[in-house]
């Protein structure tokens, strides 16, 4: 029951995407290219460019960039991902 | 890191749990999520264990212990031509006592496979003329996210959608474990998503009060073959502490917002587990002020009992007291394709997994 | 019972852009929408003379023959549709029996309501994907159904090739130590067209792979190897075709799961699913089992070809067993069972 997968949330989209009222802010994910729309009920002080933990449409945590790193880093010492651009040390993936 | 490096970090990590355990007593660690079940096999981390490291698969798997009685209810609902049943996917194929979401969409009932609760609301708002039923299952990664579509519903006025509920609560579970007689678990690996919203602290009274070590692990191999090693060492060092592994993830006090909303939408009730009957408070009623949204008084039916098949020996594998292969019916009346219990069907089931990643021999 | 019907109206789109029944009855509505949406896509010499049957010369020798049926939803996808699927779907299974295609047969069944621009993109991808795969229709059908919420179209088509005398590849020469490939990344096609789904709203980089793949079938054939098995993963993906040919053979396969061709966007879209990457369907692939000693010469002639870049060995074919076994040798270093899909996967959430 606990799929959850990083991803960035990289644009807002206001109170859902169908333009009714939502609990709390929605937001475009991108997890390596698929785009999900998550809602932040959950993680309200999430904002663009953070890494959340999504689970069933909502983001259940932020993960501060290390976090986010380290998580990588556990997929790769895994042997299943590879590091988005964004985290590889020294690099900022611009925003 | 390199492949290489990686391979070399899991190398370590696993002969880290065999050093813990060499001349420690035989063990049994359960965990209790599901997905745990799945990736532990999935990743080969459980045919790496030492021979003393028993890992058993409790009730984690939110579908298998969904009674009877709630999938009947589903069912009968499903039927109605002016419902639209909107569920997670793993339901679909698991059997009630008579019938199935499956079958029930083959004789031409609406059954909707949602990704998100959120979607359930999105049908609602799609399809005025018809009531949309979802069917809120699972632990407390998934309970907030019915809590929200809740109260979306509420503040949008929709009259036409509705929950089963039967969501879960996971500490009341863990105390009828420990406390039964004959419980023979001597430490738990903790779900990481569901301990993202309760919390690494919230698992230190039980700690306390059963002297079982609980370390928190996520998914991915490097991180379960981790928190297995933690809690090996405190075992064999006979310690009774919460550890959590996972903190990439997890936070002490957890997601206090996530709760909040689940607080607000639901309270505790008790609640039948499917093959473990009633447990105090272990499972979640909706709140007065949204009573309007359970699908049981809306349409008039109640939850039936449940029922075990003759034979299914369900119960005990959820309680980590059997491992499938000391069933009768596995692997010959009770199969993926032919299930007979709960255990089997659902995909995070011990059993489909049993089956699905390490039946070697008939 | 006519609720979703897009044949009712529809602002937009009016009742002259949709099929209607009378498109089915094998009237003048017939004889106008082959005239002009079907017929002249097609357009070969086989198919000309449009008589009740098409008359072909075989070249001496045997002939393979195969069907296949396509109901695939959404009808449109990223990287290709239905007609793209049809024609590439019934050509691989010809091709991989290393036999030349001659003529395929073509009966769409369409359902009322269907946008005639959709028909016609199809139609479209037909006509590209036959000459693609070096082969002509040579003969069709088109009903007309009721609307009953299918889809809009289903896509029947047979093929037939001539087989030269060498081939099919004789899977009972398999012995252990023989190499597996697969010819590129997997659980391309199955992820497009499920992510497509309105329902789901994901929306991902992940296009179809559906190809025709005689071309990568022959070079890989003319690199000189023992080529002893082929087959495409489609339907239950990797994990399906190997468990089948476990069985086949009698013999144990043990696959590198860090081997196994995946792209990122893969992988994450199958977690954002539920799904393993193993059991997804593929349009594009070859399986190959190859001699050991020939393994590496047959990669690099998959290699060479543009469908074959990314191909790998995957692992190795094992002991003869009365309990056949496909094992995965996982990244952690431990081993686990592949086993065939039980059915419809369904997205999970857990």
């Amino acid at each position: 029951m606990c799929l959850a997968v990083p991803g960035r949330i990289i644009e807002m989209l206001g109170g859902g995407s169908d333009g009714e009222a939502a609990v709390g802010p929605v937001a475009t994910v991108d997890f390596q290219g698929s785009r999900v729309e998550v809602s932040l009920a959950m993680s309200p002080e999430a904002s663009v460019g953070q890494w959340v933990l999504v689970h069933a449409g909502f983001a259940i945590a932020v993960l501060d960039e290390d976090e986010a790193r380290q998580t990588w880093e556990y997929l790769q010492a895994s042997g299943i991902g590879e590091m988005p651009e964004q985290l590889k040390a020294g690099s900022d993936g611009g925003k | 890191m390199s492949v290489a490096a990686s391979n070399e970090n899991l190398r370590q990590l696993v002969s880290a749990v065999a050093d813990a355990a060499a001349g420690a007593r035989d063990m049994a660690l359960m965990e209790i999520c599901g997905t745990h079940t799945v990736c532990l096999f999935r990743s080969g981390v459980k045919s790496l264990m030492p021979t003393n490291v028993r890992l058993i698969s409790g009730p984690g798997c939110p579908v298998c212990v969904t009674s009877c009685g709630y999938l009947d209810a589903a069912c009968e609902l499903a039927a109605r031509k002016d419902v639209i049943i909107a569920t997670y996917g793993d339901m679909v194929r698991v059997p009630g006592r008579t019938d199935s979401l499956e079958a029930a969409r083959g004789r031409g009932a609406a059954v909707e496979v949602v990704y998100s609760a959120r979607d359930a609301v999105k049908l609602a708002r799609g399809n005025p003329g018809r009531n949309v039923v979802f069917l809120a299952v699972g632990f407390e990664t998934t309970t907030p996210a019915t809590a929200a579509a809740v109260i979306e519903a509420e503040a949008a006025g929709l009259k036409n959608l509705f929950i089963l509920p039967g969501h879960k609560v996971l500490m009341p579970a863990l105390e009828a474990l420990l406390s039964a007689d004959d419980s023979a678990i001597d430490g738990f690996l903790c779900p990481g998503h569901v301990s993202v919203i309760l919390g690494a602290a919230a698992y230190r009274p039980i700690a306390q009060k059963y002297r079982k070590p609980c370390v928190v692990v996520g998914f991915e191999p490097a991180n379960m073959l981790e928190g297995i090693g933690r809690l090996v060492r405190q075992v064999a060092a006979s310690q009774a502490k919460v550890e959590n592994a996972y903190g990439v993830a997890v936070t002490e006090g957890g997601n206090a917002q996530a709760r909040a909303m689940i607080e607000r939408v639901f309270e505790p009730a008790a609640t039948e587990w499917r093959a473990m009957g009633s447990i105090p408070a272990s499972g979640l009623a909706l709140r007065g002020c949204y009573a309007r949204f359970d699908a049981r008084a809306k349409f008039g039916i109640e939850f039936g009992p449940d029922y075990e098949p003759p034979g299914c020996r369900c119960g005990e594998v959820i309680q980590g007291r059997i491992e499938p292969t000391a069933c009768g019916l596995f692997g010959v009346k009770c199969s993926p394709t032919t299930p007979v219990g709960p255990c089997m069907v659902s995909s995070e089931g011990t059993c489909a997994a049993w089956y699905k990643y390490n039946r070697r021999s008939r | 019972m006519n609720d979703n019907n897009p044949a009712a109206d529809e602002p937009g789109v009016t009742r002259a852009g949709r099929i209607v029944l009378a498109h089915g009855g094998g009237g003048e509505l017939t004889r106008r929408l082959l005239a002009e949406r079907i017929l002249p896509k097609l357009a070969n010499d086989l198919l000309a003379p449009l008589a009740d049957s098409a008359v072909i010369d075989p070249p001496p020798g045997r002939l393979c023959m195969t069907t296949d049926a396509f109901v695939v939803q959404p009808l449109e996808f990223a990287g290709g549709d239905i007609g793209r699927l049809a024609v590439c779907g019934t050509v691989n299974d010809l091709a991989v029996m290393g036999a030349k295609p001659l003529a395929l047969s073509l009966a769409l069944v369409l359902e009322e309501g269907l946008d005639l621009d959709v028909l016609d993109r199809v139609m479209d991808s037909i006509a590209a994907a036959a000459a693609e795969a070096g082969v002509v229709v040579a003969t069709g059908d088109t009903k007309v159904v009721e609307y009953h919420g299918a889809g809009g179209m289903t896509i029947t088509t047979a093929g037939i090739a001539a087989l030269p005398a060498d081939m099919p590849p004789d899977a009972k020469t398999i012995t252990a130590g023989d190499a597996v490939l697969v010819s590129g990344m997997i659980a391309e096609h199955g992820l497009a067209v499920m992510t497509a789904r309105k329902g789901l709203g994901i929306r991902t980089t992940l296009v179809s792979d559906v190809a025709p793949l005689g071309g990568l079938v022959n070079a890989m054939l003319a690199a000189g190897g023992r080529v002893k098995f082929m087959r495409d993963p489609t339907r239950g993906g990797l994990a399906g075709l190997l468990t089948d040919l476990s069985e086949q053979i009698g013999r144990n396969i043990e696959i590198d799961e860090q081997a196994v061709p995946l792209s990122p966007a893969a992988r994450h879209a199958s977690e954002l699913l539920g799904l393993d990457p193993l059991t997804v369907a593929n349009e594009g692939k070859v399986v190959a089992v190859v001699a050991a000693a020939d393994a590496e010469k047959v990669l690099a002639a998959c290699r060479s070809h543009p469908l074959g870049r990314a191909a790998v060995i995957v692992g190795r074919i094992g002991q003869a067993s009365d309990w056949p076994l496909v094992e995965l040798l996982t990244a952690a270093g431990g081993r686990r069972i592949v086993q065939r899909p039980y059915g419809e996967e369904l997205p999970r959430i857990c």
